[in-house]
Parts: structure tokens; C-alpha cells; sequence
């Protein structure tokens, strides 16, 4: 059997020979039938060897747990090399999880108490890689005793191995932290460097240390010092900086020690600026000592002066040819970028630079940074850098870029106008990565910026008729035609170049964004709607769009397909309607809770705040004619009049249209008066615990040029109701779209008969005294059912 | 934290883990990132984010050398460790090759070692380090030459 076994090396040359997978299976399985026999036969001289091979087979992947007992024999060896490569393979196939691994616990105790250096040192080595809780508990007091032991060779392993043993037991902490004081004070790098690291791991581990600690902070500093102005031998320095590896570490503990207590950071404020500017930065170690000493300027309570010297060391590293060095200054600057915004402002450019690295992780935290650094001042000058980023960047970034920029759009924009650009440019280059918030968002603001209505119209014309694939664009611009057609086809606006726009090119640009196989249902929805309302913009006949909706209403779709059916049935039968059906949306106050996504143009919101003067979004609601009027105006409330059998007519309900039902189902609003810009709207609320109790607010708002005073509002309901009138916010509304004026009706309606409701307003608008009296008609079946 | 070793054709070479975690999840996280950074191209910078850990990798002649660190280590002392460890190696071996690390893992095992325990720096000196592995490397010989066996024992002889 010892003679077909191999010599390690001669196995790796075969198994590298194998020139396929299976071959080199086949090989393995050979050769670890062989170990296995000779590990069950026992073969004491080059059972190492075995091992060896093992292990090689082990990293290629293949398994190799029936070596573990074989570890813990040559362990056990008194030979080295059985030592040796036992050691190393307790290390590799041993780990927590295997039960083997604590039955090596006696070996290791008494390798570190009889064993020579050497041996020591692999015990130690082989615990601090993977000793367990228990045998770290088991074996402390063994590698406690070594602290002493007079070669520095084990105790250096000592020391590390007890960072390990406290990183799996707390509470050795214990036992190592007084022998620290002591070691604080060895020559020895090794294990100078092996208690710092203790060190640093106590005081994370607890306060108490830390607090025990900070006495030894002068005595770093002057170890720090020393490495730093007197250097140390050769063999310890990299490339000029002496023991770079000692100074991190010590800078690192003293960046703990130093965190919120100013009394050390006092102390270190010297030495830090001596670091700072004495090392030397052409090489690497250099830099990463440079690195460490901003990291701890910056944690500790620094002195401002040096706080700027950081930042400044900051930017010198984001022009530093060295990629590594450039981001790790941008991912620290990025942690500053709160604390220290000013001082990292001045470093603005750059940053802006390393935008346009080849490197993703670079140009990622670029553009970060870029973010987090645009304030009023720069805000314009910062959009153009990021917009010219993001036509350009990897499509990972794009989502990150576009939100980013718009976000920074809404919180400095400048002016409305600037504001609206943006966005579109942003849509335009990568509407397909922003939230989907954005179109909502843009809406919102074209809406309320009434002077910009004809210029957002032109842009967003010519920007749709290049490009129809980008759904945000596109369904901002088709709202946008939709609402403001008119302005678009009328001719000048001065800030646009002259667009000469006819209907028909108008309309044929729609009916393509209808048909084309890029555009989202929601889309064609919005498309759809803004042909309708085209029908009132646009003059002269409406054969075309009424063809469209004919088509349309047999279209596959459903919500296509009942809106078509719904404008066509307006075009029908409801002509007369058409006009104020389809009326202009008014302006909107920007930030108000309800936000109505346009697309679901008859989707209502129900105010649910009773009292609050909040702007209702007029939906384009049925105007109601205004009835007969009823006989005898009734006074405040209590005894109802009778009142005329109901106009048997069924309109149909654009209201009822398919909206996505919220539960509680929503009432839609109701516009139920206008009269020279004076508007009343009443919102209805069925508050669930009662169904016989009916909340209307009625809302009065004023788009006239003109206030209206003295407004009295009283209504009437049939005799089986009662009715209570609350007192209504004020008596003037205010002209030019000023807050409206509300006041809240309650109606019980104990019968669930059928609700009417008759309103009469008095008030004085342009010097004229009005009386109005109607009723309301048509309300939802909901208020009452 | 860990280190690896591995070829660009995604051969592992050396694995050192100072995490405890099963084989199965060291074979999967061993996989998953020899894919990232083999992916990288040679003009990006030396560090990544990969989990939640930093990874800090470089490539000498055809192996990368890559060392997984917690979130507030140094990243550029990292990169002075890996230099400082095929430093080593190649004092070592003499002009160090993969073939090398190849035919005589072991041997970089033990030279690791004597470098790093616990995942910490045990020793800033080049020549301490050496001479630790010089003096094992002695012990192992004495045990070996009493035998005065023809037939080279077991481990190889660096002098290959």
C-alpha cells in the first residue's frame, strides 16, 4: 500500500495533468481511497504526508471530513511536522460546527504548556483561528500565563490570540485587561501592535474599559510620536513610513479614546497635526496613515483648524492619480457632508470630475456626494453637471440620477419656469427611470403656474412629437395638450420659438400616441381624455375625435373602453354639457393632500377633514342644470317644504365611472353651482359607525376678479330628514382663487329615503346683490343608500 | 474577515477564514466573489462593497489576492498588507510564482500564519517573519533527517 502512495507534489502534477473534470475525479477518488486505508491502518511516518494531500484535495472542493480525526492524531504527534500539518489541518477542516473540534482542546492545553516555541505558536495560531466559545473559555489561562512568558515571539501570538478568545467571550475581558498597562510599554513591534489591537477591542466591547483606557492616552501619543518624528529600524518601515501598520492601529485607538471626551482629544490634537503633515504621501502606506489620521481628526473633538486640514488632505486625495485614493476620500467626504458641508463645498469641482470616472464604485459615490452638495447657490450650475451625467451614465445609476435630480429640483428650484425645464429635460433623457410620483409631480406644477401653461404646452408638444416612447413625457404632454390646447394652437409665446401648430397636426399627434404599441394603458387613457377636452379647446367640427372614441369603444381595454363609451354618450346626447363638463381643471395649490393623478380624471377623492378649507379638486363633474326652481325658499332647515316630484331623467354618471375602489368607497364631489367665477362644491362624507348620518361641506371658491361678501348659504331637505346647518367659516369669499369659504351641513336620514336638496345663496359680488335658488340634483346614490 | 486566493480562471489557490461559517457557505461566498472581481476590469479601483463587508483585492501576474474587512477598517493598510504578504512570499520562494503556491500551499499557509492571526497583524517585520519560518522549517527538517530516508519526505523542499 506505501508504495502507490504519492508524494504531494507528485499528486498535484497529476491531478493538474487530468484534463478533464471526470479524469481528475477519478484520480481523487483514487488517491483518497488510499488515505482513507492508510489513515484506518495507521501509518505513523507519512500519515503528515496523507494529510497534506488531503488538505490540497480539500481546497480543489472536494470533501474531506473523515481527515478530521486524523488532525487530532498528528496533533498529538510528538513530531513537528505531524504538528505541523495537523495543526493546519484543524484549522481547514475543523471548525464550531463539528463536534470533532473540542477534543483537540486538551491537545492544544498541553502543547501550550510543555511545547516549545514553535509549537506554541501553532497552538496559539491554530486557537485564535478557530477556537470556539468553550475552548476559549477552557483554555485562558493557559495563554494568560504566556503574557509572561519571557520569549516575545509567543507572547505576541499570546496577545492576538486573546483579542480572539475576547471576540467570542466577553467576559475574558476580565482576565486581559490588566496585564495591558504592562505590555503597553514593549519595544517589541509585534507585540506593541498585538495589545494595541487588545486594547481596541476591550474599550469597543465595553465603557468601563474604555474609561480605564483613556489614562494611557498620553502614552500612545508618545509612542506615535516617536514612530513618526525619530522613525523606526528598517525592517519595519514600508516604503519610508516607519511601521505604517503600528501607526494605524495606534491612531485607530486613540480615534476611540478620543471620541466625545475632549480632554484626550485635547491631547492628540498636536500629535495629529504632526502626522498630518509630516508624512510622507507619494506611496501608498503613506497615504493610508494619512487616511487614518482624517478618520480620527474627524471622529474625535477636534480643534476647527484641524477639522478644515482634513478636509483639505480630503481633497488633495480626489486629485490624486490613484483611483483607490480617490474613493476613499469620496466616501469620507460623503460621511462629512452633513457635519462639514461648507468645508466640503470648496471641493465642489472636483467632485463634480469624478463624475465622469470609467470606474462604477467611483462614479457612484460621485454622483452621491454631487447630491448631497447642491444648495440654492449652486443649484443651477450643479443641474447642468448631473444632467449632462445622466445622459450619459451606466442605466444603474440613471434611476438614482434622475430622482436625485429631481429631488434637488423641488428643493432649490430658482423659478417655476427653470423648475418645469428641468424636469422636462430630465423626462426626455431618462423618463423611463424616474418614480412614478414624477408625472403626478409635474402635473401639479404646470397646473399652478398659470403663466407658464402656454409655454409648457409648446415645449411639451415639441418634445412629444419627437419622441412618443417615453411614458412619463408622454403622459404629462398629452394632459398638458389636453388642458391647454387652445394656448398651443394660438400662435406667439414669447418664450418659445414661433410653433405653428394646426389642429389637425394636434390631434393626428395624440391618435398616434393612441395607437402606438409603446404607449402603457395609462397612457391611451390620458390620451384619450385630452382628445375629449380637445373637442371644447379646438375649434370647428368634431368629426374626427368623435370617430376616435366610436372606435375606441370597442376597444379591448376596459377603462379605454368605457371612457370611450362615456365621451362618445357626451357627444351624443349631452352635447349641451360637453363645454363645462369638460372645463379647465382650476389652479392648484401645490403640497395639498389630495393629489388627484390626473389619469383617473373621474376619480374623486373624499375629503374626509370635515372643517378644513382645504382647495377640492373640481373634478370635471356634471354642471347641473339649474331646475325649476322650487316654490318657496325655505328658511333654516327644520321644516322642509314640499318639493316637486324628482325630473325623472337618468343621466348617466360620469361620476360612476370605474375608479379603483378605495374602502371605504369615496362619494364623488359635486359642483353644483357657478355663476361669474363664484363656484360651490359640495363633498359628501358617510362616516362608517353611522349609516344614517350624511356630511356635506359645502365649499365656496372665488376665481372672479371681484370678492364676494355677505354670503349666506341655506338649504332644504325633504320632510322625512333632518337637517343642521353649522356656521360657516366666514361670510366673504375672497377674490382670485383665495381661500374658499366652507360650512358643514349634517343630515340624518333615518328612512334611507331618497336625498334632495335644495340650496338658496344670497351675496354681493361686484356691487351687485344675487339670489340663487336651486336644487341640487343628481346627487350620488351613495349619499343616501 | 477572510482572505482568498484564486487564479483569474477562478482556481482557488489559498482560503484563510477568520469567521466561523460552514463549508457550504464559505464554497457559496467563495463562488459569488471570485465572479465579482474577476468581472473587474483592470482600470477600476482595488476596493468594493460586497455584502456587508469591504473587499479589498489586487492582482499580482496571474492571482488575486483578496481580503474581505469590516466596515471601519482601513482600506488602503489593507492594501499594504497584501504587498507585505507577497513580499514575503517571494523572499521566501525567490522570485515567487503561482506554480509555486500551487505545488507548496502549505508552506503559504504557514508563511500567513506568521503574518496574520486572527485576522490582525502579528509581526511589522519582514525579516521576524523569516526567520519564524526558517526556524519551524529547521525543526521539521531535524525530525525528518535522523531517518535519513532517500525518498524526500512528504513536503517539499522549497529549494525546488
Amino acid at each position: 500500500m506505501v508504495a502507490s502512495s504519492l508524494k504531494l507534489q507528485d499528486l498535484i502534477q497529476e491531478i493538474r495533468g487530468a484534463k478533464t473534470q471526470a479524469q481528475e475525479r477519478e484520480v481523487i477518488q483514487k488517491e483518497c481511497a488510499h488515505i482513507r486505508a492508510s489513515f484506518r491502518d495507521g501509518d505513523p511516518l507519512h500519515s503528515h504526508r496523507q494529510l497534506a494531500k488531503l488538505l490540497y484535495v480539500h481546497m480543489l472542493g472536494y470533501p474531506a471530513h473523515f481527515g478530521q480525526m486524523e488532525c487530532l492524531k498528528l496533533i498529538a504527534s510528538p513530531r513537528f511536522t505531524d504538528k505541523r500539518v495537523g495543526y493546519l489541518g484543524a484549522m481547514l477542516l475543523l471548525d464550531e460546527r463539528q463536534d470533532a473540534h473540542l477534543l483537540i482542546t486538551n491537545s492544544i492545553k498541553n502543547d501550550l504548556s510543555q511545547g516549545i516555541e514553535a509549537v506554541q505558536g501553532l497552538a496559539l495560531c491554530t486557537l485564535s483561528a478557530m477556537g470556539s466559545a468553550e475552548m476559549c473559555r477552557d483554555l485562558a489561562p493557559e495563554v494568560e500565563k504566556l503574557l509572561l512568558q519571557p520569549s516575545p515571539y509567543v507572547r505576541k501570538k499570546a496577545v492576538l490570540t486573546a483579542v480572539h478568545m475576547i471576540r467570542k467571550v466577553p467576559e475574558l475581558s476580565d482576565i486581559f485587561l490588566p496585564p495591558c498597562a504592562q505590555l503597553l510599554h514593549e519595544r517589541h513591534h509585534g507585540i506593541l501592535l498585538g495589545t494595541v489591537t487588545l486594547i481596541t477591542e476591550l474599550c469597543e466591547r465595553s465603557p468601563a474599559a474604555l474609561q480605564h483606557f483613556r489614562k494611557v492616552v498620553p502614552q500612545l501619543v508618545h509612542t506615535l510620536r516617536t514612530l513618526v518624528m525619530t522613525g523606526c529600524s528598517a525592517e519595519h518601515s514600508v516604503s519610508g513610513v516607519s511601521d505604517p501598520f503600528l501607526q494605524v492601529q495606534i491612531l485607530r485607538l486613540l480615534r476611540i479614546l478620543g471620541r466625545n471626551h475632549e480632554e484626550s482629544s485635547e491631547t492628540m490634537n498636536d500629535l495629529l497635526a504632526q502626522v498630518a503633515t509630516n508624512t510622507d504621501t507619494s506611496r501608498n502606506a503613506g497615504n493610508a496613515v494619512l487616511f487614518e489620521t482624517v478618520l480620527t481628526i474627524m471622529d474625535i473633538r477636534s480643534a476647527a483648524g484641524l477639522r478644515v486640514l482634513a478636509v483639505n488632505i480630503l481633497g488633495r486625495f480626489l486629485l490624486n492619480s490613484d483611483r483607490n485614493i480617490r474613493y476613499v476620500a469620496l466616501t469620507s467626504l460623503l460621511k462629512l457632508v452633513q457635519s462639514d458641508h461648507s468645508a466640503v463645498q470648496r471641493h465642489r469641482p472636483t467632485v463634480v470630475e469624478c463624475l465622469w470616472e470609467p470606474d462604477a464604485s467611483l462614479s457612484r459615490r460621485a454622483l452621491e456626494l454631487s447630491l448631497a452638495l447642491v444648495n440654492s447657490s449652486n443649484v443651477r450650475a450643479m443641474t447642468q453637471e448631473l444632467q449632462g451625467f445622466l445622459e450619459s451614465c451606466p442605466p444603474d445609476l440613471r434611476a438614482d440620477c434622475a430622482s436625485g435630480i429631481l429631488l434637488a429640483a423641488e428643493r432649490f428650484a430658482p423659478t417655476k419656469r427653470w423648475h418645469i425645464d428641468t424636469i422636462l429635460r430630465v423626462l426626455t433623457t431618462a423618463g423611463t427611470y424616474v418614480r412614478d410620483d414624477a408625472v403626478a409631480n409635474l402635473i401639479q406644477l404646470i397646473g399652478g403656474a398659470q403663466e407658464l401653461h402656454a409655454y409648457s404646452v409648446r415645449r411639451l408638444y415639441s418634445a412629444l412629437a419627437e419622441d412618443i416612447s417615453q411614458q412619463p413625457l408622454v403622459q404629462v404632454a398629452a394632459w398638458c395638450i389636453g388642458e391647454y390646447g387652445d394656448l398651443l394652437l394660438e400662435g406667439t409665446c414669447e418664450e418659445t420659438e414661433p410653433l405653428q401648430v394646426e389642429k389637425e397636426e394636434v390631434l393626428a399627434l395624440l391618435e398616434r400616441v393612441l395607437q402606438s404599441q409603446m404607449s402603457l394603458p395609462a397612457t391611451r387613457g390620458y390620451a384619450l381624455t385630452a382628445l375629449m377636452k380637445l373637442s371644447t379647446r379646438l375649434h370647428g367640427d368634431n368629426n374626427r375625435i368623435c370617430q376616435v372614441m366610436s372606435i375606441y369603444g370597442s376597444c379591448q381595454n376596459v377603462e379605454l373602453q368605457q371612457r370611450a363609451v362615456e365621451y362618445n354618450a357626451l357627444f351624443r346626447k349631452y352635447d349641451h354639457l360637453r363645454a363645462a363638463v369638460l372645463e379647465k381643471m382650476p389652479l392648484v395649490e401645490r403640497g395639498g393632500p389630495q393629489v388627484d393623478e390626473e389619469a383617473k380624471e373621474s376619480k374623486e377623492v373624499a375629503q374626509l377633514s370635515e372643517a378644513a378649507p382645504l382647495p377640492t379638486e373640481t373634478q370635471a363633474s356634471k354642471l347641473l342644470d339649474l331646475l325649476d326652481l322650487l316654490d318657496g325658499p325655505s328658511e333654516n332647515a327644520q321644516h322642509p317644504p314640499p318639493l316637486d316630484p324628482t325630473p325623472g331623467d337618468t343621466l348617466i354618471h360620469l361620476l360612476d365611472l370605474p375608479c379603483a375602489p378605495r374602502p371605504p368607497a369615496p362619494i364623488p364631489n359635486l359642483k353644483v353651482f357657478e355663476r361669474e367665477g363664484l363656484q360651490l362644491n359640495l363633498s359628501f362624507v358617510r362616516p362608517p359607525g353611522t349609516p344614517t348620518l350624511l356630511l356635506i361641506t359645502v365649499t365656496a371658491t372665488n376665481t372672479s376678479g371681484g370678492d364676494v361678501t355677505h354670503f349666506i348659504c341655506q338649504a332644504a331637505v325633504p320632510k322625512s330628514f333632518q337637517l343642521q346647518l353649522q356656521a360657516p367659516s366666514g361670510d366673504t369669499v375672497p377674490a382670485q382663487g383665495g381661500p374658499p369659504m366652507t360650512q358643514l351641513l349634517r343630515i340624518l336620514n333615518p328612512n334611507k329615503a331618497p336625498l334632495r336638496l335644495k340650496l338658496r345663496l344670497t351675496y354681493d359680488h361686484f356691487g351687485q346683490s344675487v339670489q340663487e335658488i336651486f336644487e341640487v340634483n343628481n346627487l350620488p346614490v351613495e349619499t343616501w343608500q | 474577515r477572510f482572505m482568498l486566493l484564486f487564479s483569474r480562471q477562478g482556481k482557488l489557490r489559498l482560503q484563510k477564514w477568520y469567521l466561523a461559517t460552514s463549508d457550504k457557505e464559505r464554497k457559496k461566498m467563495v463562488r459569488e466573489l471570485m465572479q465579482v472581481v474577476l468581472a473587474r476590469k483592470p482600470k477600476m479601483c482595488s476596493f468594493l462593497e460586497w455584502r456587508d463587508l469591504k473587499v479589498v483585492y489586487k492582482r499580482y501576474a496571474s492571482l488575486y489576492f483578496c481580503c474581505a474587512i469590516e466596515g471601519q477598517d482601513n482600506e488602503l493598510i489593507t492594501l499594504e498588507l497584501i504587498h507585505r504578504y507577497v513580499e514575503l512570499l517571494d523572499k521566501y520562494f525567490g522570485s515567487v510564482c503561482e506554480l509555486d503556491i500551487i505545488f507548496n500551499f502549505e508552506k503559504a499557509y504557514f508563511i500567513l500564519d506568521e503574518f496574520l492571526m486572527g485576522g490582525d497583524v502579528q509581526d511589522t517585520s519582514k525579516k521576524s517573519v523569516l526567520k519564524a519560518i526558517e526556524q519551524a522549517d529547521l525543526l521539521q527538517e531535524e525530525d525528518e533527517s535522523p531517518r535519513n530516508d532517500p525518498e524526500e519526505m512528504g513536503l517539499a523542499n522549497p529549494s525546488q
